[in-house]
């Protein structure tokens, strides 16, 4: 059977891994390729890097990041952050990852999906969106690391982003990013059961229980997290464990 | 030394870190011409099946595969790389492939998403096949695709996988194998079929 996937995500300022602290901004958190084998290790079953570099000399140490994951881990890693041509996404590919998410970039020039699939393949291009609900039952797509309304219903996007050729959705939900309670089972759910692509929760994730609700009730085919594992409030082997004992299927030594 | 046909369709370079680590020598080979001095090879690729074949048209590199796998040495296809390996392909209009392997490479039909992203478990048809060696039944593998192979003989399937119905996961028809999923993406299981390919290939020069 296939499994659900647990995803760890990693994000990246100038080549290190940095979590944020809360009214303190950033803290290094060390070296990407390290913890991205000690993520492998623990039996996580895809990574995401998230280049959150603002200068050009930081985007350009992503590639050495992306070379010596590659030659490190033997799971599959998507990058995203500052990817807005098909030149970027040749750099990143040709470095090693597997995929590439885009986010700001898709919603400004949607050809650049259908660019990216036709050149490399769709199961390599995973349009990531922020959501934020504006109604019981509706959401609106939000660009620039969720500054900015872009007045886009979530549904439709994903569907043309389907359309135009993605392989898959990275669905954050803003309302629960962050809050540890849980995902945006409701959001999550529409979506998944709309397109005919895998989806990817994200956003929420506080303890076990809110990985089981988004990969059963909410009908997520992976679910991302980041402070929870790398805090250590739990691990990904722990996670994994619980879920298989509920009955997901999840994979396992 | 294992040679690994670079012909413009995908990432490369997983694949040469997994062999890398694993200790095989192995070369990036673009030109048809030099297939010869290899031992084994590897077909990798991802994209579609109409423009990988055209590219090996391209340069000849069809031919020579075909002539490769004729002198008895190993070959393996990995993700569209199998593909190519058998008859034709109804990826975007139909398609004629290397034809080492009778069958054919048809859309997944059903309701289930697709691509088939992500890892799935081996049903293991041949469990004695060298290829196998040391890999259990319900072993996970790391598969994404949108189309699969219908094998037309039985005895070339080596192992499945259940995405709703059967899916074609492990090809042999003698030395020439293939992969649906990414060994090199696959963790312990995928390098371990990767080394039980290298062995095969090291074979040949003893």
């Amino acid at each position: 059977m296939l499994a659900k996937r647990i995803i760890p995500c990693l994000d990246v300022k100038d080549g290190r891994v940095v979590k944020g602290v809360q009214f303190l901004g950033l803290k290094d958190a060390g070296d990407p390729v390290e913890l991205a084998a000690k993520y492998s290790e623990e039996g996580a079953d895809e990574l995401v890097f998230l280049d959150i570099s603002a200068s050009h000399e930081g985007r350009k140490t992503m590639v050495d990041v992306i070379e010596r994951t590659a030659a490190n881990i033997t799971i599959p890693f998507t990058v995203g952050g500052g990817i807005n041509s098909v030149d970027d996404m040749k750099r990143i590919l040709r470095a090693g990852a597997d995929k590439i998410s885009l986010n700001t970039a898709a919603v400004l020039q949607p050809d650049l999906i259908k660019q990216g699939a036709t050149s490399f393949g769709c199961q390599c291009i995973v349009v990531a969106i922020d959501a934020k609900m504006i109604a019981p039952g509706k959401w609106e797509v939000f660009t620039h690391g969720g500054r900015n309304a872009t007045g886009r219903d979530v549904l439709e996007w994903a569907l043309e982003a389907e359309r135009l050729g993605a392989g898959e959705i990275l669905l954050t939900s803003m309302d629960d990013d962050g809050e540890k309670k849980g995902f945006g089972i409701e959001l999550t759910k529409l979506i998944s059961q709309s397109v005919h692509i895998p989806v990817i929760a994200s956003g929420g994730a506080g303890n076990v229980d809110h990985f089981y609700e988004v990969l059963t009730e909410g009908k997520a085919d992976a679910a991302l997290a980041a402070s929870i594992f790398h805090y250590e409030e739990t691990s990904i082997a722990a996670v994994k464990e619980t879920l298989i004992q509920k009955g997901v299927a999840i994979r396992h030594e | 030394m294992i040679g690994v046909i670079d012909y413009g369709m995908g990432n490369l370079f997983s694949l040469s870190k997994a062999l890398e680590r694993l200790g095989y020598p192995y070369e990036v080979v673009a030109e048809p011409e030099q297939l010869n001095t290899y031992s084994g090879l590897l077909v990798p690729g991802v994209g579609a099946f109409g423009d990988a074949m055209r590219n090996m048209q391209d340069i000849g590199m069809d031919l020579a595969i075909v002539r490769f796998a004729e002198s008895g040495r190993p070959v393996l296809g990995i993700c569209l790389g199998m593909q190519l390996l058998f008859s034709e392909s109804e990826e975007h209009g139909l398609h004629k492939g290397l034809g080492l392997l009778p069958g054919r490479v048809i859309r997944f039909q059903g309701e289930r998403k697709v691509p088939h992203m992500g890892w799935n478990q081996l049903e293991i048809k041949q469990e004695k096949h060298p290829l196998l060696a040391g890999v259990s039944p319900g072993e996970y593998v790391y598969f994404v695709h949108s189309y699969h192979v219908q094998v037309e003989r039985k005895e070339h399937l080596l192992a499945d996988t259940d995405y709703g119905y059967p899916v074609t996961a492990i090809v042999a028809k003698g030395q020439v194998a293939g992969m649906q999923f990414h060994p090199e993406k696959s963790g312990a299981t995928g390098i371990r079929l990767l080394q039980n390919f290298a062995k095969q290939c090291e074979g040949v020069l003893s």
